[in-house]
């Protein structure tokens, strides 16, 4: 029988539909071979989208999918579902990415993104028609789990699973939990103090039965979702266990701004934790001006740190309580006081006197003294007028910067890093807080600056996505093994050679041998295709017809 | 005369250079529409006939991009893959392509500016090689 293709084009409202001109795609997908339906939808991935590919699938009785969007690494698990759903087996389904891989790479390039849009279409229709039905096994999954960092994220995403009665590790660098939390003066918008809060968060840590980790470090993970290993050096002494999810919350860092605006020359010049530290010694600071977005928001560090501005407007407001008689101005080129609580507090601050004047990136304030830092000037943005502020205390307002393990364990991991080297997670609506590797999840500063609410959120949130796995005991596995052609496999035991798994053995049938795939132990990666002499081992969806089907349509003419 | 556009294949590998491409993309870093991704689970599934397939029927150059040695998601499937195309470039005299019209590189999934690099520079350099003529040279 035909196969019956539909092909589902994304405009992904304007993200594919700027560059790749969609409506030319259609038209050509539908004079592909076996194709009997092709369409596009703004929105492949909404409720109407996928609504709209399932209602057509039945109308045209169409048994094999195309859809041509964005990145399976995301999308994928959706788009299979609806083939399900609609009643095709959800292995006759091939995605074809005409965003990440096409009209996001080539914004100035409409005609030859378009060309190439049609082509990538082309492969995946030559792919789909040769796809055969596959059913996907289960694999178990190891009812433990271990979070990576003792600050508040990481206590409270441990606690959550602790008390869901999961086995749960924490592992923290430092020789005591609390994070960069447990170094504030105070804490922000709450009446308690952060030593206060970071001990009852100890305490619930250890009350909930969580395995707790200090001066530990990680060696090195291994594995995939329901089964990792996990090495850690525990005070120079080895530990193993095994999990079966991650949570990485490994916070980050205030950047210490040396050789900016004097900090580092001048003792009077100081950040804005070594401020928070002062005022918790109740050491006075007397005329304070603070400068917003230093080392952040300019070329180098282009992401704004979201936090710092009400660290500004919590810190200038304790000066004043403590200090009554001092003058506080806060000098920034936008105030991030994002929230309708944030932006009350900011109001407040204004009405209680803090005085807030802009500069720009082109004229940052300059700074004189001798011994000490003693005065700034700075060309005011709306005055337009050059500003004298003596001052007794510098406030530099710096952004979070990623922690330096990051790069470590993002390899460990197998997760990416963003280009600023924040953990970047799977997608910011469709998949928060967790990875595009299965099994691994995200929260806190890890990911970006973050305030303490937030952090919480996130933690409770990446704890909730990380039970689902564990709660079930089981996780369905991708059907795409490996199987050997009997018939034709000689038996050489090359292919035992290279299966990393050792998910291959050779098996005696009717006194030939033969190699054969375990399928529990087979982890799909293929191998040992490459490594047969007469293509007698293959991959399920990745077979040598269906990879040489799309080779040949670059081969042959449009 | 409009410039050579020559049409090459990239085989990606699922966890590590496919990512590192798709993070190109979300950054919007451009470069020249030439590479056309397959995408494969591991570098390791690439079968050195995949290669010498393509360029033989007229493919101007492929790329072949897994995880970096000790990172790959399958232990040691790039192993195979560093092996295999050593080899297979020494052939390449013998079966009369050149061997620039190749290029094997690991890109990790959070590489996106390398991937980038990566395309970039074997996209100038297969179109200072020109079309592939073997198809016409063998006619």
């Amino acid at each position: 029988m035909e196969p019956r293709i539909g092909v589902f084009i994304c405009h992904c409202g304007s993200n594919i539909a700027n560059t790749v001109d969609v409506e030319e795609v259609v038209r050509y997908a539908s004079t592909l071979p076996d194709v009997v339906h092709a369409d596009h939808n703004m929105y492949s991935c909404s409720e109407d989208g996928v609504g709209s590919i399932k209602a057509k699938i039945k109308e045209k009785g169409i048994d094999r999918v195309v859809v041509a969007a964005c990145t399976p690494r995301t999308h994928e698990p959706l788009f299979r579902n609806a083939c399900e759903a609609a009643g095709i087996n959800r292995y006759l389904f091939e995605f074809v990415n005409i965003r990440e891989h096409c009209s996001w790479i080539h914004m100035k390039e409409r005609e030859l993104a378009t060309e190439k849009a049609k082509r990538l279409v082309r492969m995946g229709v030559a792919k789909v028609a040769l796809l055969t039905p596959q059913e996907e096994s289960e694999s178990p999954v190891v009812k433990s789990a271990a979070v990576i960092g003792g600050g508040v994220s990481g206590m409270t995403a441990a606690i959550s699973l602790a008390d869901q009665g999961f086995e749960t590790h924490l592992i923290e660098k430092g020789s005591e939990l609390g994070g960069l939390v447990k170094d504030l003066g105070a804490l922000f918008p709450s009446e308690s103090t952060p030593l206060e809060f970071v001990k009852t968060m100890r305490d619930e840590t250890a009350a909930s039965g969580v395995r707790i980790h200090l001066s530990s470090e990680i060696k090195d993970i291994q594995g995939y979702i329901g089964n990792f290993d996990v090495t850690i050096s525990e005070n120079g002494k080895e530990e193993k266990f095994k999990v079966g999810v991650v949570i990485t919350a490994t916070g980050a860092d205030e950047l210490k701004p040396v050789g900016e605006y004097g900090y580092g020359r001048y003792p009077n010049v100081i950040t804005q934790s070594e401020l928070e530290k002062k005022l918790a010694k109740g050491e006075r600071v007397g005329n304070t001006v603070m400068i917003q977005c230093v080392g952040a928001r300019q070329p180098g560090r282009e992401y704004c740190s979201r936090i710092c501005c009400m660290t500004a407007i919590k810190n200038a407001g304790r000066i004043l309580a403590l200090e009554p008689k001092s003058r506080v101005v806060v000098v920034h080129r936008d105030i991030m006081s994002y929230n309708a609580r944030n932006e009350a507090l900011y109001r407040k601050s204004m009405e209680d006197g803090v005085t807030y004047l802009r500069y720009t990136l082109e004229d940052k304030p300059r700074v004189e003294g001798r011994d000490r830092a003693e005065k700034i000037t700075l060309r005011e943005e709306t005055l337009d007028e050059d500003i004298a502020l003596p001052f007794d205390t510098l406030v530099l307002s710096t952004p979070l910067v990623p922690n330096p393990d990051n790069g470590k364990l993002q390899k460990m991991l197998k997760v990416p890093l963003d280009r600023d080297g924040f953990f970047l997670e799977a997608h910011v609506k469709l998949r928060p807080v967790e990875f595009a590797t299965d099994g691994v999840f995200i929260c806190g500063c890890a990911r970006w600056p973050s305030d303490v609410p937030e952090c919480i959120s996130q933690a409770g949130a990446a704890a909730a996505k990380a039970s689902i796995p564990l709660r079930a005991g089981k996780v369905r596995t991708e059907a795409i093994t490996a199987e050997v052609d009997e018939t034709t496999c000689t038996g050489c035991g090359n292919c035992i050679a290279t299966c990393a798994y050792g998910a291959i053995s050779i098996v005696e049938v009717e006194g030939m041998r033969v190699a054969r795939v375990n399928l529990a132990q087979c982890k799909g990666c293929g191998a040992c295709v490459g490594s047969c002499h007469n293509g007698s081992i293959q991959q399920r969806g990745f077979t040598e017809k269906q990879l040489i089907s799309m080779i040949d349509c670059l081969t042959e003419g449009d | 005369m409009p410039e050579f556009e020559p049409r090459i294949l990239a085989f990606c590998c699922n966890w590590c250079s496919y990512a590192g491409a798709d993070l190109a993309g979300v950054s919007r870093l451009q470069m020249p529409p030439n590479i056309h991704i397959i995408r494969v689970m591991c570098s390791g599934n690439v079968k050195p006939e995949y290669v010498v397939k393509s360029l033989v029927e007229g493919v101007d150059g492929v790329l072949v991009l897994g995880c970096h040695i000790g990172d790959c998601h399958y232990i040691s499937g790039n192993h195979r893959t560093i092996k295999r195309f050593a080899l297979l470039e020494r052939l390449m005299d013998d079966l009369g392509i050149d061997k620039r019209r190749i290029r094997v590189d690991w890109v990790s999934a959070s590489e996106g500016e390398k991937f980038q690099k990566v395309v970039s520079e074997f996209v100038a350099q297969v179109k200072s090689l020109g079309p592939n003529d073997i198809r016409r040279d063998a006619a």
